[in-house]
């Protein structure tokens, strides 16, 4: 790095020193002209604590007003998808999940979905799986929504609701660890099922966070609906209509808070959400107040299908039969942590070779997906989060795209940003709730 | 980087390199075969006598779908006819595969596909939710394809359009003009596949840095191992650790 264009060096007594410059940044500031110019330009993030992860903003100001916004996306691809084309169908949880890390659950069930959809076993899915899935993708919902509302309120001042909001999200992530053994990155939703059943325990803690959370939610509408600094920070901020959202592709609670009821749960139902009773909020005005209000009142609708979700909860496996598809061990807690049972573990090492065999081969190589693609949308917490997943008759995805809500979101940004203060991106950005994770892969 | 007309390159694959850190015939250091479709179990060369390294997994051509295609994919293709006086030029094949509605555009005709399906009254797909590029290298002549999903909010459907390029002329109209939201993710199949969207108002990477050199999504790209320093050690890229061969 030494020649490099990025960092320029110089030799001090405690030795070399680079002085790192912004990359293409001389570029950009030399097409103004700083004395005969009231524009000036300037560079936000992609470190910077509003942006809400690395995000980087371009900003043209003429004093405080935001004449021209560019935002600059990619600082946290991982090459998700292409790692995906190496792994074979299963191991493919894996990878899903960290994309946008706030929502794993929903980013895994999209994906076992194209998959089932691909295997044709759509309807083989059991009844257990598919309500533990619209279960766990509730609490998910309401966890994603809390972090927006905790890291909102902090970009806009409000620190109080920052801790608030992650305490209460901490105990869905203590039941989410309680269910899937982790807290983020579960694997959980597996095409074909789900990975275990729910213990008992998470039952209990579920039906405690049922009763405490209506209140939480009360408190956070006292400290911040009629908290003046909050109502003027967010009312008429950051305005996008419906036609907007729909040129540049916005879905999920922006759309719905421009007045549009567009939410897949309902309009396009899967997981059987036709089946379950909610009511899908909207708001008139289409600006930062309106995402806030339909945010809570999302969480509320939540509470409701994850109570329903519970009743419904009746015994049964969580896998579908067919054993060419199905992951060949139940998992069982031992003394060395989770892993395969031992009954499991006796029988193919001790009694049936035709299992020895079956279990080596779907763990080693995976099954086969007859060739085709699809292309499965559910209803995120940001958005539609679309799949298409392509297979060329192998044990491995050909091709697997995700349609991220954060990335497709994020366009709308200039247009909210543009001819509006420097102060309002903040508050139009985080009110889209990108999150990069899940923007670059 | 590489420019967007720039058709004498090498299909946007890079001159293999030789890694730093690793210089002891690290697997790294030859460019991977073609993945797609030959022998099993990921075995190459020498060393399998199972016979079984010798298949070649077939690759069916897609094949056009006979009509009635059932529900309202009928209508969606009558509608279209109807309202588009170019369908036979425009349209290639009409495919129905697992309760889906496929159409493969001819890729100079797509923006003016998109136009009528969004605007026609009996069409009304609002809605461009997804574009994304798959490269089904060896399968197809024109092995990019670029494949958009359309939503119609009106009627509660779904389409998806096909268009196919090869890597030697990777042109094809963009339909930014028609649908905004296309925009970046037109930016990423340009990343992804070097495909060039004519018309795009400013056609960059957006994912990778720009300078990057190739398009990673491509099959015959090279995946990179990671040099250790550890006496020239490598790991491996993926396609070539044991438990993946």
């Amino acid at each position: 790095m030494t020649t490099s264009n990025y960092a320029t060096e110089r030799e001090t007594t405690e030795g070399k020193v680079f002085t790192v410059t912004g990359g293409d940044w001389d570029q950009v500031v030399s097409g103004t002209d700083p004395i005969n110019d009231e524009r000036i330009v300037v560079n936000m993030g992609p470190q910077h604590p509003s942006t809400h992860g690395v995000l980087r903003l371009i900003l043209e100001l003429e004093g405080e007003t935001v004449r021209e916004a560019r935002s600059v996306v990619g600082y946290l691809h991982t090459g998700i998808e292409k790692n995906l084309e190496y792994r074979n169908w299963v191991q493919g949880s894996t990878f899903v999940t960290r994309m946008d890390y706030l929502s794993p659950i929903f980013n895994e069930t999209a994906y076992s979905l194209a998959v089932e959809k691909l295997l044709g076993i759509t309807d083989d899915v059991t009844e257990r799986a598919t309500t533990i899935r619209v279960l766990m993708m509730e609490l998910n919902r309401i966890s994603s929504h809390l972090v927006w509302l905790a890291t909102t309120g902090m970009e806009l001042g409000a620190i109080s609701i920052m801790l608030y909001g992650f305490r209460e999200r901490e105990y869905i992530l203590d039941i989410f660890e309680t269910i899937t053994g982790l807290r983020m990155n579960h694997a959980y939703v597996r095409p074909g099922g789900v990975a275990q059943d729910v213990p008992d325990d998470a039952i209990r803690k579920i039906r405690d966070f049922l009763k405490m959370m209506p209140k939480k939610l009360k408190e956070y509408e006292d400290l911040l609906s009629g908290q003046p600094i909050w109502t003027e920070r967010t009312k008429h901020v950051a305005v996008l209509d419906v036609t907007a959202c729909l040129a540049l592709g916005v879905t999920g609670p922006v759309l719905r808070s421009a007045g549009l009821a567009w939410d897949l749960r309902k309009t396009m139902p899967y997981c059987g959400y036709e089946s379950y009773e909610f009511d899908v909020p909207t708001h008139p005005d289409g600006d930062v107040w309106g995402r806030y209000l339909v945010r809570l009142a999302e969480i509320r609708e939540s509470l409701k299908l994850v109570e329903q979700a519970l009743d419904r909860l009746k015994p049964g496996p969580v896998m579908v039969a067919d054993r060419k598809i199905a992951w060949p061990a139940q998992l069982a807690i031992g003394v060395d942590g989770m892993g395969n049972s031992l009954e499991h573990v006796a029988k193919i090492m001790g009694q049936s070779m035709e299992s020895l065999i079956h279990h080596f081969k779907l763990v080693t190589e995976g099954f086969r997906v007859p060739p085709g693609q699809v292309y499965v949308g559910i209803e995120s917490p940001r958005g539609e989060l679309g799949v298409h997943a392509v297979s060329d008759g192998g044990t491995r995805p050909y091709r697997v795209h995700y349609r991220e809500p954060s990335f497709v979101n994020l366009q709308a940004l200039p247009a909210m940003a543009e001819g509006g203060l420097i102060a309002d991106v903040i508050a139009g950005g985080a009110s889209l709730d990108p999150v990069m994770g899940g923007c670059d892969r | 980087m590489t420019a967007p007309n720039d058709r004498n390159s090498t299909g946007g694959v890079p001159v293999p390199v030789t890694p730093a850190g690793a210089s002891s015939g690290a697997p790294a250091e030859h460019p991977p075969s073609s993945p797609a479709g030959r022998g099993m179990f990921g075995n190459q060369g020498t060393g399998d006598v199972s016979g079984f390294g010798g298949l070649v997994r077939q690759q069916r051509p897609i094949e056009e779908t006979p009509r009635p295609y059932g529900g309202y994919f009928d209508e969606v293709r009558d509608a279209l006819e109807e309202a588009y006086p170019h369908f036979g030029d425009a349209i290639e094949k009409v495919v129905v595969d697992r309760g889906e509605l496929t159409l493969h555009v001819r890729p100079e005709r797509i923006a003016e596909v998109c136009q009528v399906l969004r605007d026609d009254l009996a069409l009304r797909f609002e809605l461009c939710s997804s574009v994304s590029g798959v490269d089904y290298l060896g399968a197809d002549e024109r092995r990019l394809h670029v494949v958009y999903q359309l939503t119609s909010m009106t009627y509660r459907r779904r389409l998806r359009l096909e268009a196919a390029v090869s890597v030697e002329a990777p042109h094809l109209p963009s339909v930014t003009a028609v649908y905004p939201t296309a925009d970046w993710q037109e930016r990423e199949a340009y990343d992804m596949f070097g495909i060039v969207f004519d018309g795009h108002p400013n056609l960059t990477r957006i994912l990778m840095p720009d300078d990057w050199e190739g398009h990673p999504q491509r099959k015959d790209y090279p995946l990179g191992g990671v040099p250790v320093e550890y006496k020239g050690a490598e790991i491996p890229p993926p396609d070539r650790r044991r438990s993946y061969q």
